[in-house]
Formats: C-alpha cells, structure tokens, sequence
C-alpha cells in the first residue's frame, strides 16, 4: 500500500534521512522505531507531503505522492496523527468530529452545505468508541491532553482513511490506560480495515502491536522484520544503548 | 432566551429599526452610517474573528466599490436610482473580481504578515487612486445629487443602509451554521491541522474574502453617496480610520460572535458621535486613545467576557453529558 | 515615460537619483534598525514607528525654533524620544509585550493614530523644516547637486547606527538585551530583569526614531503624517533583511532609498507614495510564492 523508496532530506547541513526504503503492504499493523533523532518524524513528514524530498519516491496504493501536497494527499486516503497531539481548540469534539468528513466533494455549493445528518450519526458512534461521547458537547481545547489524543484518534477514522500514520500514540498518556488504547488501535486494524504505521518509543506496545517493524538511526534504516528478530538484533540493541 | 422570548426581541427590534428615522429626524444621517459600521465590522469579523485572518485592508473593497459607483453615476447617465443601482452592484461584482485574484497570493500569508499586508494594500489603493486623474486624483470625486425634496435624502440612505445590515447578517448567521463556517473555524484554531485533514483551505479562504469584499462593494456606493464627496485617502480607501474601525468594533464587542461586532458597532459609533460632538478638536485623539484602552484592557470584548463570566448561557458547555 | 527617457539620455540624473537615494537610505536604515531590535527583542511591530520619527522630527524642529542649531537639537531629541519612549513603554507596551502578536500590532496602531492626531491638533498640519544653514556642494561640473545637510544626516545615521552596535555589544544592558532576544524566559532564569530590558528596548528605539526624525526635519519636511509610511518602509527592510544581520539592513535601506528615488522620478512625486506601499505587497507576496516552493509559510 505504501512504499518508500531511497527518500532522502536533509535541512540545511543536516541529513535527515539517508536512502530510507520502506513498504507497508496493506491490511497490517507496522512499526517504526528507533532513538531520538534517527529521522521518524521526518520521514512521516516527507509521506504526508509536509516538504518536498531531496530524492527518492513515495508511492502510495500504487500512485506517486512524493510531489503532491498535504491537503491532496490526506484525501487520498493517508493520513497522520501528530507527536503534539492537534485538535480544533475552540470548536466542540462534535464540531471537531463532523469538519473531519473526507473531503471530496468539488462543487461550490457543498461548500455552504448543512451538516448532513449521516455525518452526526456517525461522528457520535466514533466518539463513543473511543470514549469520548458524554465529553461530545465540551470545547475541545478544554480537555485533557489524554482526551485529545483520543479525539484526534478519531477525527482521523471520520475520515474514512485506507492508511493512518502514528505518531507516538501512547505518549503522555496514563499507562493503565494504555491498553485499552492497543485494544482500539488493535480494532481499528481489524474491523475498520485500516492498515497502520505507528512511530513508538514505547517497546513493550510496539512488540504487542507490531507484526512487522522498522528501526531507522542516524537517518538510515539500521534493521527490519519481525518484533523478535528485532528484540534480538544487537545493532538494534546498540543503537537504543549506545556504543559499549 | 426562549424560542418566544427571541422572537419577541427581534420583533422589537425590526419595529425599532424602520420607525427610527421618525423617532429622531436629526439623526438620519448617523444612524444610517451606523447600519454601515454593523456591515464593516460584521463582514471583518468573518474574515477575522471566525477565520483568524486579521486584515487591515478591508477598506480596499470599500474603497473600490465606491469609485465604481460614483463613476457609473458619472458615465452612464442613468436616473439617480437606476445609477446608485447599477453603480452598487458594479461595486460589489469588482470587489468581489478583486479578492479573488488576490487571493491566493495575500491569502497565503499567514499571521502579521496577512496584517501588514492588507495595511499596504488599503494604503497603496488610496495613493494609487490619489494619483490617477480618471478618478479625479487628491481631489476625489462628487457623487450625483439627489433628486426630490430636502430631507428626503437622509430618510432614503438611512432605509439603504439598514436594508444592507439587513441582508448581511442574516446572511452571515446563515453561513455560520453550515459547513462553511467549520471550515472557516477550523483554519482559525488550527491551519496546518485543517490542510493535514484534506481540507482545500485556499478555496474557503478566497470564498471567505470574496464574500466580505461582496457586501463591502456593495455599500461603498451607499457609503459615499451618504457622505457626498469621495476623497482618495480619507473616504474611499481610508486605512487610518473606518479600515481600523472595522477591527476596533469587531473587537469592542466580541471577535468571533455573530452580534459581537453588532454591538461593537453600535457602542464604538455612538461613541464617537460623541466625542465629535462635545471634544471638538480634541475628538480624534480622544479616539486614538479610546482605540488603544480597548485594545489593551479589553481584547475580549463585551461577549468575550460575557462568555467567560457566564459560559452556560452562551452555548458554552462546561459540565459533560451523563453517560448514553 | 519622458522621465524614463531623460534618466536614459542624461547619466548624470542616474547619479544624482542615486546619491540622494543613499542619502536618505541611511536614515531609513536607522528606523528600521530600531524596528528589528524591538521586533527581535521584545517580539512585537510597532506599527508606531514612523510616529516616533515624527515626533523626533518635531521635537527637533521646536528646539531650532527655540536657537539651538539643529545639530545639536539632534542628540537632544533622541534623548527626549528615549524618555518619551520609556514612558510609553511603561503605559502601554509593557501590556502587549509577550501576548499575541496581532494585539501589539493593533496597540501600536492605535498608538500610531494617538500620536498622529495629537501632532496634528498640538503642532498643526502645516510641513516644517528645521533650516541648518548648510550649502550646496556641486558636483561633476555642476550636473550633480548635493546639499550639505544631506551628507551630514548620512553621516550622523551611519554614527547612530555605529553608537548603537556599541551600545549592545560592549554594555551590560546591550547583552542583556542580546540575551533577552535570545530566550526570554532562560535570560529571566539568569536574573536578567526582562521588564527593565524592554523599558531599554523600547526607549532605545525610540531614540534611535528620535535622531532619525531630527536628521528628516533638517533634510526635508516634517508633517504630523509622515509617520505611516516611515513604518511601513522599516517593516519591508526588516523582513528582506532579517531581524538580525546589521549590514543586511543597511544595504536593504540604501537600496530602498535608489528604488524610491528613481519610481519618484519616473513616476511622478504623486506616486511615490504608492510605489512604497505597493512594493511592500509585492515583496511579501513575492515571498509567499517563493517559500511554497518548499512548502512553508511566511511565519
């Protein structure tokens, strides 16, 4: 469904990302982890479109994206979550639920639509999927930043997405509540059909998570495959721990 | 307020509005451009307050509208009716033409540099127009002069005017409902977040600025027939007064409220009235300084801290909904 | 375009646009400079600047007025403007200081249309010039004219602009405005008093538009609206500057200064109003465009 191939960015003197290449064939659940600085972010940034790549090429569902831009790739049907956590503050979870509907449409006049009630419908159902529902009425930015996450969580499934970019998505949150998190996200691969790539620091959900991971450090992809050959490969190993 | 209560209220005002002329013969001429200052500050707000592009060059539609009519006035040889007619409609259909060919380069800008920008552009229209003969240059141009008998001038531009105030806010509380103004709400909280989502943030945003430069078009013919006289730099395209006015109201009353800038507008303008009336000579710094206390202790403006004092009674829920 | 053809069949017009284009440049570069040390420091634009110009200017002019040489009225205006400046910054500014930008934006405006009108009702709308009593140099035979005052004000920009690097160079207060610019809030971990850093600030600035608009009001005019334009020329030199680079400033100001000159020229007096503002919007539009090549924005 998504395949990088040799991306490279750099920032003014800084490589980023050195010849990376991924894929993420559809249906699964993957991982991209390694330490601070290895180059994740950047490179979900470069798939969603955020900056141009110095090189290489992105293709997603078979169609190139690596020159297209973040609002027409996110209709594509790709889309991330952010390591910050961004929600519409001033707007109600419902607001920030139904403004989240794919956009598709071309004409001018679905411009100054109603708010379709199918689309309420359904932004209530997910919200309470994710526990989110007698909070539906609050303004946004009024909830905690756990409560956010799972908002923008499901902002991003309103959009009906074929693939979901993660950012971190256990970070900052109370760890008794992580599972029940896996346990959503596990759902949202199974039943929704959405096939996810998940940036983590956390090893222990994304060894539970993952069928398949990818670590990158120094820019580069240091190693790839199952999460027990990664839990055992000691360039893995030594690039979390430092040189001995 | 209940559905009964509300409607009670609106039937108060409409019968207040239409019988105002009869009510203060002397103050036609005001109370008109009072209507006019509802507009400024309603259609600013849309742009600034529910999409969070803080624009100082507004006036520039205002501005063009008016030249536009007055010169239709001018040229076509018309009836006066038949000429503010056509001239208004000219206006806004220019306007509008203009914002959407600006748009997507000005539009681009985020932040304080949409600000300085849009300043630069009211600015530079005023000088531009100061300059060019065809418009009559620094010494502007004079509308038409109306037909019929004297004070009939001021009883037919108050029911223009408020006729315009008519149209736009209802219009406006319309679009705020909808689709259209999330879209416009979710650039102002979050723009990157908006892109990030798939939204085509360019076209609500250029549609956004068409639509105020529509409305803004269509009352500068009004606006400068009121007045009688269109001078390049302090009427037409006047940056320095009704274009940081438009902001000054919007704020004063309440920045994203569909009556904020109503009631910014009606406080701000009878305020000045005011000031113009017993600090002669000293009105317009009395105004500057009435500019800058709003700005720096009152940023909320009046709905602002209403809402904060009482969140309930704004639709502004504090307390979550039992579990379904 | 019989202009346009003058400037091609007479060289020397070029040279004379050109000098009295540098000329004034320097002075544009003085104000701007205060405009990137407030905007660098305190993270706000004053939209007031050019008022503070024109206030130096008035400030200077009364002193001729009152026998002073316009010379020293100088110096004596930048240090009126530093008090005024001060002041300010203790009735207004320090409420926008760290806010959102927007605000100290509409503030500064507000101030700008407070400062204006009160010129305009204390002073009168008449234009007035503070006369140094300097020659003219002639030049090239006489084709090129250059006032004396006009290479004195260059000059004395250059020498303010000098002073100020000094200032924030090798003075305690100087670094800990350069710390201040830096990160506020580590500068105040340090024990720098940050409220007394931008009372500096801003006075300095004020200062600096003060001497700016002394040197104005011996070169050409002084009028309670010059203001306007003076910011919004400070703000296009910032932003192709940058906040920090000096001798950026200084070549985008120089450079403004020709460009204004030769559109005044070819375009009419009337005009060269319009060709600042308007120039202004091609600049940041320009901009816009050119950063979407790399996807970002004008932040």
């Amino acid at each position: 469904m998504l395949e990088v191939d040799k991306v490279r960015k750099s920032f003014g003197g800084l490589l980023a990302n050195k010849d990376v290449s991924l894929r993420v064939p559809a249906g699964g659940i993957f991982g991209l982890i390694g330490p601070n600085g290895s180059g994740k972010t950047t490179l979900f940034n470069s798939i969603v479109g955020l900056h141009p790549v110095d090189a290489g090429s992105i293709r997603f569902e078979g169609r190139e994206i690596s020159r297209l831009r973040v609002p027409q790739i996110a209709r594509l049907g790709l889309l991330r979550t952010f390591q910050q956590t961004r929600i519409y503050g001033g707007m109600t979870c419902v607001q920030n639920m139904v403004i989240s509907v794919r956009a598709s449409e071309r004409s001018l006049r679905s411009m100054f639509r109603r708010t379709p009630p199918e689309d309420l419908r359904k932004a209530e159902e997910l919200l309470e999927f994710v526990g989110l529902f007698p909070k539906r009425h609050l303004r946004a930015g009024d909830l905690s930043f756990g409560q956010q996450k799972l908002l923008e969580l499901a902002m991003a499934l309103m959009s009906g997405p074929r693939m979901l970019l993660l950012d971190e998505p256990t970070a900052g949150i109370n760890p008794t509540l992580i599972n029940g998190l896996l346990e959503r996200l596990r759902k949202i691969n199974q039943q929704f059909g959405i096939t996810l790539l998940i940036i983590e620091h956390n090893m222990r959900v994304i060894m539970e998570l993952a069928g398949y991971i990818y670590c990158l450090a120094h820019g580069e992809l240091l190693a790839e495959g199952k999460p027990a050959e990664i839990q055992r490969d000691p360039r893995v190993l030594e690039a979390y721990l430092g040189a001995r | 307020m209940t559905p009964r209560v509300r409607a009670a209220v609106a039937a108060a005002v409409v019968v207040l509005a239409i019988f105002l002329p009869v009510l203060l013969p002397g103050y036609r001429s005001q109370m008109a451009l009072l209507w006019i200052m509802i507009v400024f500050a309603s259609t600013w707000d849309l742009l600034g307050g529910q999409m969070g592009y803080n624009s100082f060059g507004n006036v520039l539609f205002v501005g063009v509208g008016m030249y536009a009519c007055v010169l239709i006035q001018r040229d076509a040889h018309l009836g006066y009716f038949a000429g503010l007619a056509l001239g208004s409609l000219c206006g806004a259909l220019l306007s509008v033409a203009l914002a959407a060919l600006l748009g997507s380069g000005i539009l681009g800008l985020r932040g304080h540099y949409f600000a300085i920008a849009t300043l630069g552009l009211g600015v530079a229209a005023g000088e531009l127009a100061g300059g060019w003969d065809f418009v009559g240059a620094g010494g502007g141009m004079v509308p038409p002069l109306f037909p019929g008998e004297v004070g009939g001038r001021e009883t037919f531009f108050y029911y223009l005017c408020l006729a315009l105030a008519a149209v736009t806010i209802p219009f406006l509380g319309w679009l705020y409902r909808g689709h259209f103004g999330l879209v416009l709400n979710a650039i102002r909280d979050d723009e990157d977040k908006a892109e990030a989502m798939g939204l085509r943030t360019t076209r609500y945003k250029t549609a956004a600025w068409c639509i105020c430069a529509f409305f803004l078009g269509l009352s500068g013919g009004a606006v400068g027939n009121l007045l009688g006289f269109i001078d390049p730099r302090e009427v037409a395209f006047a940056g320095s007064t009704f274009g940081v006015w438009m902001v000054l109201m919007a704020i004063l009353g309440g920045k994203g409220t569909l009556w904020g800038p109503v009631l910014g507008a009606i406080i701000f303008h009878v305020t000045k009235e005011l000031f113009w009336t017993y600090l002669l000579g000293w009105q317009r710094v009395a105004l500057g300084l009435l500019i800058v206390v709003i700005v720096v202790f009152f940023q909320e403006g009046i709905l602002g801290w209403a809402r904060q004092r009482w969140p309930e009674r704004f639709g502004h829920r504090v307390e979550q909904d039992a579990a379904p | 375009m019989d202009n346009l053809r003058l400037l091609i069949e007479a060289p020397a017009l070029n040279l004379q646009l050109l000098l009295d284009g540098l000329l004034i440049g320097a002075i544009f570069a003085l104000s701007a400079f205060g405009m990137a040390l407030v905007w660098g420091v305190m993270g706000i634009i004053n939209v007031a600047q050019g008022e503070l110009v024109m206030l130096g200017g008035y400030a200077a002019y009364y002193l001729y007025r009152a026998g002073l040489h316009p010379l020293f009225a100088a110096p004596l205006a930048a240090a009126a403007l530093f008090v005024g400046g001060w002041l300010l910054y203790r009735a207004v500014i320090f409420r926008v200081v760290e806010r959102d930008l927007f605000i100290s934006i509409l503030a500064t405006f507000g101030l700008s249309i407070l400062l204006q009108q009160l010129a305009n009702t204390l002073f009168g709308a008449d234009v007035r010039t503070a006369e140094s009593g300097f020659g003219t140099l002639f030049l090239l035979g006489g084709r090129v004219t250059v006032t004396v005052i006009k290479l004195v004000s260059f000059a004395a920009a250059l020498v303010t602009g000098l002073f100020l690097i000094l200032f924030l160079k090798r003075t305690r207060m100087g670094q800990a405005i350069r710390a201040t610019a830096q990160n506020a809030r580590a500068a105040r971990v340090m024990g720098v008093d940050t409220d007394g850093v931008y009372a500096w600030t801003f006075a300095l600035n004020a200062a600096i538009c003060g001497a700016s608009g002394a040197l104005v009001a011996m070169t050409w005019v002084v009028h309670p609206y010059l203001g306007l334009p003076y910011t919004l020329r400070s703000f296009m030199i910032v932003i192709i500057a940058g906040i920090g680079n000096v001798g950026a400033v200084l070549a985008a100001a120089l450079g403004l200064g020709m460009a204004e000159n030769f559109a005044g020229f070819v375009l009419g007096a009337e005009y060269q109003a319009a060709f600042v503002f308007t120039l202004l919007v091609a600049i940041l539009v320009w901009r816009r465009f050119w950063l979407a090549r790399e996807r970002r924005y004008l932040r």
